[in-house]
């Protein structure tokens, strides 16, 4: 009998990978969820309370199911808003919650999956480290599976967060939202972990697979912009268009989850089948060659050459979601301006001036505090170059600190008013007039952007560790402007954040204290961060 | 001689630990300096200190005349430097890295040359194809696809490449081949020739013996040793083994003199050998006290002699193993250290751990 199992159990072992494949996941499992201790349960609170606070300002907004039957159908008929949102399934504090942020929750835990998957697998094998582990008694499929636990732990919480929070409106609702968004995250975890086998880079994996997030993003609106119920081949090829045909808190069509478990399932098995027919660290889009000689001759030109993918990838972005935003303003503005709380809160956010201008004036806004992630993850890059020991030798030639600083933040504040202007020009175009004033608009944004570039300066010079802390102020000023005006948070604490002290344009009038103090203050910061940087050791 | 890199007294602390405690350095001009120490005893920490990337608490660090933290910039056109842990951007190419490298030492200026009068960067370009060809490097493979020998070597290429006077080598060759390492000492070799200073810190004690004049021993942070090869062994205890013809007189209390181990040959081979000799000693002697041993053994006829100097890795393990007592004081072989800083010190060259 054991003479003739064993060479067929051989040959299995073979085909799934040696024998015991999936020896330590549990205990690389354990180290995964422990690396991620932070950044995990970062992105399921943010993006739990983005949804579960939605309910309650739907209600102030909206206090009457006359109000809220109005705006579900005049969503239903503008078509552009349908692409934005998604149609409205039901009129329903519920139901309006799954419209308003299903699509956007789903996104955010899809990005959430591939960054645990690919930090958990390719960026591993890149940095060496899998090596080690690998050489240790771990079964062959333990990493990818480990990775893919780690994003299902993730999602499953987040599920389970949306579906208790969301519970009293409904709770049959509730669960088929928390589980689309949840499942919407495996999907993009298990597609991720596809891309990871066939880049070498992980940085690459993670633009690829953010890529295909917003391919599906933009074909679920472009099916939705087409039909008023979800129903067109475009929707249902993207995963975020599962999600919104689940119809959470309208008659749930529970076997869409099917897609789901079929999707997962699929991109699952390919993963594996692709990580069996590989050796470690190798991919299957092998990297090219590069030049023999290099024209690369100064500290300035590396970092263009280090940061000019980022550059072109926000400038194209910035163009693209001002067009988009630009494309909804008018029949935006009409809808919101039909009622009056939304129109309080889209003047909080854009001014008294007309809802139109005020409308233009908060997606400039909005902009501008998303260009400040720009200007922080562009400043950071010196503390990666920093920490990752390639200054040094660079520092050790011929450089400068100040000019090898210089040089990326030459690119960080340039970059930052040139993304803003792409934004503006976007923004007026797609909204077909007031070009100039646009422009003049998003560059009265700009000082508020170098305000937190200079914390992150500042931050950086001071010490390495606290870098990482300007990605918290940049969240604060954002989390601030995106929820503070419809929570009409007092001003004492808007202004906590630099564009809370910003005149509103278009449409007010302009203010020029708050654009030239901030220009200083941005100035100010970066001045003594750079000093700060010339007088400390470097990591070494 | 002038002299290149001066260090007296640097301190230096992290936090709670003190990396550097004291310590000194003295390399001259054109010389091929060794710097040993163990892991963690501060050699990268100084060298650090000397390319102006750390800040010392205390003590005084000049490379060539000038100070390696406010005259970074100027002194670091006339210095190269390869770290032990070579990084390099994933996604350019090592023939970019090592021109990009090679123009920042030359303040981004370009040199025009090579047979297709094309762009190379601030490198001479025949040494810089000459060196890619012995490194048998391929410099178009991008930054993340390089092993660590290969990513030592991009460094490698661009550090002698460039038109500097001083090399710091931070044990560049720990990824390395054999013969990769036959091609770097060839290079050290060359570089010297041309006048060039070079610190070179490593562990692999051949390569240092085969290529310092000088080599310098730190140990928590601290000199523990300066000086030439010769001086280091003369130092130690040299390992003789005599045949003797008649038995040794008075052998056990010279000084300088251990491990002494007299072997009778009589009774052994029933009488004494054909050629006569009696009996077999080994010792262990201090280096300067050798001469009172052969005048003692000479008395005794000697038939054979063997007299080995100490090897590098003998002085080194010497060192490490050593228990440092809490004051500071060290055993027996301190006493002869002591006398030869106390030389050096004379001739202003040298000042270190004696105290």
């Amino acid at each position: 009998m054991t003479a003739t199992t064993t060479p067929a159990a051989g040959a299995f072992a073979a085909r799934v990978g040696g024998s015991r494949p999936l020896a330590g996941t549990g205990t690389l499992l354990r180290f995964a969820l422990r690396r991620d201790r932070v950044m995990m349960p970062l992105w399921i609170g943010v993006t739990g309370l983005l949804v579960l606070s939605l309910p309650a300002s739907l209600k102030t907004v909206y206090s009457t199911p006359a109000e809220r039957a109005t705006l579900a159908r005049q969503m239903l008929t503008n078509s552009s808003l349908r692409a934005t949102y998604g149609p409205v399934f039901s009129d329903s504090i519920g139901g309006l919650t799954a419209w308003r942020i299903g699509s956007y929750a789903g996104v955010l835990a899809a990005i959430m999956s591939l960054i645990i998957v690919v930090r958990h697998t390719r960026d591993e094998e890149e940095s060496g480290r899998q090596e080690l582990i690998s050489a240790a008694m771990v079964g062959r499929r333990a990493p990818l599976t480990a990775a893919l636990l780690a994003a299902l732990v993730a999602n499953g919480v987040l599920a389970l967060l949306i579906a208790g929070g969301l519970a009293g409106q409904g709770g049959s609702g509730a669960l088929a939202l928390g589980l689309a968004i949840g499942a919407t995250g495996m999907v993009f975890a298990t597609m991720a972990a596809i891309v990871a086998q066939l880049t070498e880079s992980a940085r690459l994996a993670k633009g690829l697979t953010g890529g295909l997030i917003g391919a599906a993003f933009v074909l679920r609106a472009a099916g939705d912009s087409a039909t008023d119920d979800g129903s067109s081949l475009l929707t249902w090829i993207s995963p975020l268009g599962w999600l919104e045909n689940l119809r959470a808190f309208a008659d749930e069509r529970w076997w869409v989850l099917l897609l789901f478990v079929a999707a997962v399932a699929a991109q699952g098995a390919a993963a594996y089948a692709l990580a069996g027919r590989r050796d470690v660290g190798m991919s299957f889009l092998p990297t090219r060659p590069g030049p023999a000689t290099g024209r690369l001759g100064t500290a300035e030109a590396l970092a263009w050459r280090l940061q000019r993918g980022a550059v072109l990838g926000w400038s194209l972005g910035f163009l693209a979601a001002g067009a988009a935003f630009g494309g909804i303003t008018k029949g935006a503005a009409d809808l919101v301006g039909g009622n009056a709380k939304t129109r309080e809160i889209i003047e909080r956010m854009g001014g008294q001036a007309g809802i139109t201008d005020a409308f233009l004036a908060a997606m400039v806004n909005m902009l501008g505090m998303v260009a400040a992630l720009y200007i922080v993850s562009s400043v950071l890059r010196l503390h990666g170059e920093e920490t990752s020991q390639r200054a040094e030798p660079l520092l050790a030639a011929a450089v400068g600190r100040l000019r090898w600083a210089g040089g990326h933040l030459v690119l960080a504040f340039g970059g930052a008013s040139l993304i803003m202007l792409l934004g503006g020009l976007g923004l007026a175009l797609g909204y077909g007039s007031e070009l100039g004033a646009v422009l003049g608009a998003c560059l009265v944004q700009v000082p508020a952007i170098w305000t937190l570039g200079g914390v992150a300066v500042l931050l950086y010079g001071l010490s390495p560790r606290l870098a990482p802390g300007a990605w918290a102020a940049a969240g604060l000023a954002l989390l601030l402007g995106w929820i503070g005006p419809a929570l009409n948070i007092p001003q004492t604490v808007m202004d906590l954040s630099p564009f809370g002290h910003l005149p509103k344009l278009p449409g007010g009038t302009m203010a020029w204290t708050p654009v030239l103090v901030l220009t200083g203050i941005a100035a100010a910061l970066t001045a003594a961060g750079l000093t700060a940087l010339r007088r400390r050791d470097l990591t070494t | 001689m002038t002299t290149a890199i001066s260090v007296a007294g640097l301190h230096k602390s992290f936090g709670k630990t003190h990396a550097l405690d004291g310590l000194d350095l003295e390399v001259e001009a054109g010389e091929v300096h060794g710097f040993l120490g163990p892991n963690g005893s501060g050699k990268s920490t100084t060298i650090r200190v000397l390319l102006g990337l750390l800040r010392a608490d205390s003590g005084a660090a000049r490379m060539l005349d000038m100070d390696p933290w406010t005259d970074a910039v100027e002194l670091h056109r006339r210095v190269a430097y390869v770290p032990g842990d070579v990084t390099l951007w994933r996604n350019l190419s090592g023939g970019e890295v090592i021109d990009l490298y090679g123009r920042l030492h030359n303040g981004g200026r370009t040199r025009r040359g090579g047979k297709d009068g094309g762009r190379t960067g601030g490198l001479d370009p025949a040494r810089r194809a000459d060196l890619i060809e012995r490194f048998e490097l391929d410099p178009t493979k991008k930054g993340r696809t390089y092993s660590k020998g290969n990513r030592q070597k991009v460094a490698l290429v661009a550090a002698f490449a460039s038109d500097v006077d001083v090399l710091i080598l931070d044990e560049p060759t720990s990824g390395l081949d054999p013969l990769m390492e036959e091609v770097f000492q060839r290079c050290v070799r060359e570089e010297r020739d041309r006048g060039r200073t070079i610190l070179l810190s490593s562990h692999i004690l051949s390569e240092v013996e085969e290529l310092c004049d000088r080599v310098s021993i730190i140990r928590k942070g601290r000199t523990v040793e300066s000086g030439s090869l010769a001086d280091l062994r003369h130092l130690t205890r040299t390992s003789v083994t005599a045949e003797l013809t008649g038995p040794p007189n008075g052998l056990a209390s010279l000084p300088g003199v251990h491990e002494l181990e007299v072997q009778d040959l009589e009774g052994q081979d029933a009488g004494v050998r054909p050629d006569g000799v009696r009996c077999r000693v080994r010792l262990h002697v201090d280096t300067d006290k050798l001469n009172a041993v052969l005048r003692s053994l000479t008395d005794s006829g000697v038939r054979s002699l063997t007299s080995t100097p100490p090897t590098l890795e003998e002085l080194f393990l010497r060192h490490y193993q050593e228990d440092v007592q809490p004051d500071g004081r060290r055993d027996v072989q301190a006493d002869g250290r002591r006398d030869v800083q106390a030389d050096s010190r004379a001739d202003g060259s040298e000042e270190t751990v004696a105290r």
